[in-house]
């Protein structure tokens, strides 16, 4: 079992390093949407360290959907998630590998951009030590419940819009709790409630999500 | 005889017919009663005075809009587990009256909310909470729409009615200790209600016509789409012959 998850996660992970601009894109435009914030908002410092956890987190769930949508889509196109999800392995631990690769690939890049942008917005430092705890703990939650979206969506014409109706609403524990464990730091009531919460999102999303997700995959390509 | 009989969608049909005008009279029925003391019997509250009517209207409305999500997650598992084709038939009949009721609930609120705080919306756990709900009901059904494969949207819908559900509640207590400013439930299953009494019954009177309501909507719903999916049957063919 454990070795179909490594191989799984080892293949994803072979094609992003084979394709590096997809994972690029994704993290270019984090910085992009978090960089928009002050040229709308203007460049008040108090202002931007108010706002900044909220837009990174939800800079961070856009960039994550911006890539969902290809989460099974390559596979399905040339033929081969049918001959895995065919095979005697099964198919929750398919979904699982899909969506730590997923995670690998999307979310670890975008902790470590983050400090910077943590920077622009004029995060003190303990503050931004929290933020890269809550999204490091959290990101991991919008690539498991986004493995359900894009195992609904499979296919689908507007498949990428859909895949973003259906799914942010399921993301806004994870928002809330994220941007309010660095909202704890700022206003010095601390962190340690919110992340645990976000902590017990994840291990929630990791018991129920891959299970939908792996019955939405053979719904989707039955 | 057995009650599962009325699995079969050819006797669900009939079945559905013969309850539509019970539930449906007993619906207008109620609702004329409801309103009625609604709005003549109930005294005048003390502190909202007049605005705190629209109450026997938002919350019926809001329990719905909440109950229907639930029904529908139930009738998708059940699908799920035992291939019912009528479950998912009554998922899809329905999601548009949960759409519906939980859209009412938000409109009143913000009827309610703007002489009371003073402001058409806050962003406060409930208020917020019920958008969300309402985003959930218009993902299924952009769902739905997507998906032309009868079979295939069925059991996607169940499956995103199922993970909704799951969430419903933690969606519900993030967004309470995120910020809450909404007064306190006032009827609630533990202690005694802080209203008057003829309040309590006239919005117990009209919380019973909004499900009643529901289920005369659902049934006449989920014969059409029993129509519409068994249109190659002969029983069906005889129907509509006649």
């Amino acid at each position: 079992m454990t070795r179909f998850l490594l191989a799984v996660l080892r293949r994803d992970l072979t094609l992003a390093a084979r394709r590096r601009g997809d994972w690029l894109i994704a993290l270019f435009f984090f910085v992009m949407v978090a960089s928009l914030f002050p040229l709308g908002i203007g460049p008040d410092p108090k202002l931007l360290a108010r706002i900044g956890p909220g837009v990174l987190w939800v800079a961070a769930t856009l960039a994550s959907l911006l890539s969902l949508s290809r989460l099974f889509a390559d596979d399905h196109r040339d033929g081969s998630l049918e001959h895995m999800v065919l095979s005697p392995e099964p198919t929750v631990l398919l979904v699982l590998g899909k969506s730590l690769a997923h995670w690998l690939i999307y979310g670890i890049p975008l902790l470590l951009i983050a400090p910077v942008l943590g920077v622009q917005f004029h995060l003190p430092a303990d503050a931004i030590g929290v933020l890269l705890l809550s999204l490091l703990i959290g990101t991991p939650i919008l690539s498991l419940l986004g493995g359900v979206g894009a195992a609904l969506t499979l296919g689908l014409r507007g498949g990428g819009v859909l895949l973003t109706l259906l799914i942010l609403p399921l993301y806004v524990p994870a928002l809330i709790f994220g941007a309010g464990a660095v909202d704890g730091v700022l206003a010095g009531t601390g962190a340690e409630a919110h992340l645990s919460l976000l902590g017990a999102f994840l291990i929630l999303t990791l018991l129920v999500a891959p299970w939908i997700a792996a019955a939405a995959l053979k719904v989707s390509l039955e | 005889m057995n009650l599962y009989t009325y699995a079969s969608p050819a006797t669900f049909y009939h079945l559905a017919g013969r309850l539509i005008p019970w539930f449906a009279w007993s619906a207008g029925i109620l609702t004329l009663v409801g309103l009625y003391i609604g709005f003549f019997v109930a005294p005048t509250d003390f502190q909202q005075s007049e605005a705190y009517r629209v109450i026997f209207i938002h919350v019926p409305a809001a329990w719905m809009g909440m109950f229907i999500y639930l029904v529908m997650a139930f009738w998708g598992a059940i699908g799920l587990a035992f291939n019912t084709r009528l479950s998912f038939m009554m998922v899809r009949a329905l999601a548009p009256t949960g759409a519906i009721f939980t859209f009412i609930a938000l409109w009143t609120g913000a009827l309610w909310g703007k002489p009371m705080w003073g402001a058409w919306w806050v962003w406060d756990a409930r208020l917020t909470s019920t958008l969300i709900l309402l985003f959930l009901y218009i993902g299924i059904m952009a769902l739905w729409a997507a998906i032309d494969d009868v079979k295939r949207g069925d059991r996607a819908g169940a499956l995103l009615a199922l993970i909704g559900a799951i969430n419903v509640p933690i969606i519900y207590f993030s967004v309470k200790w995120w910020n809450t400013l909404h007064q306190g439930a006032s009827v609630s299953l533990t202690k005694a209600p802080t209203m008057a009494t003829i309040m309590l019954t006239g919005m117990l009177i009209m919380a019973f016509a909004a499900w009643f309501y529901s289920i005369a909507v659902a049934l006449a719903r989920v014969r059409a789409i029993i129509l519409e999916r068994e249109r190659h049957t002969e029983w069906v063919k005889d129907i509509l012959e006649r």
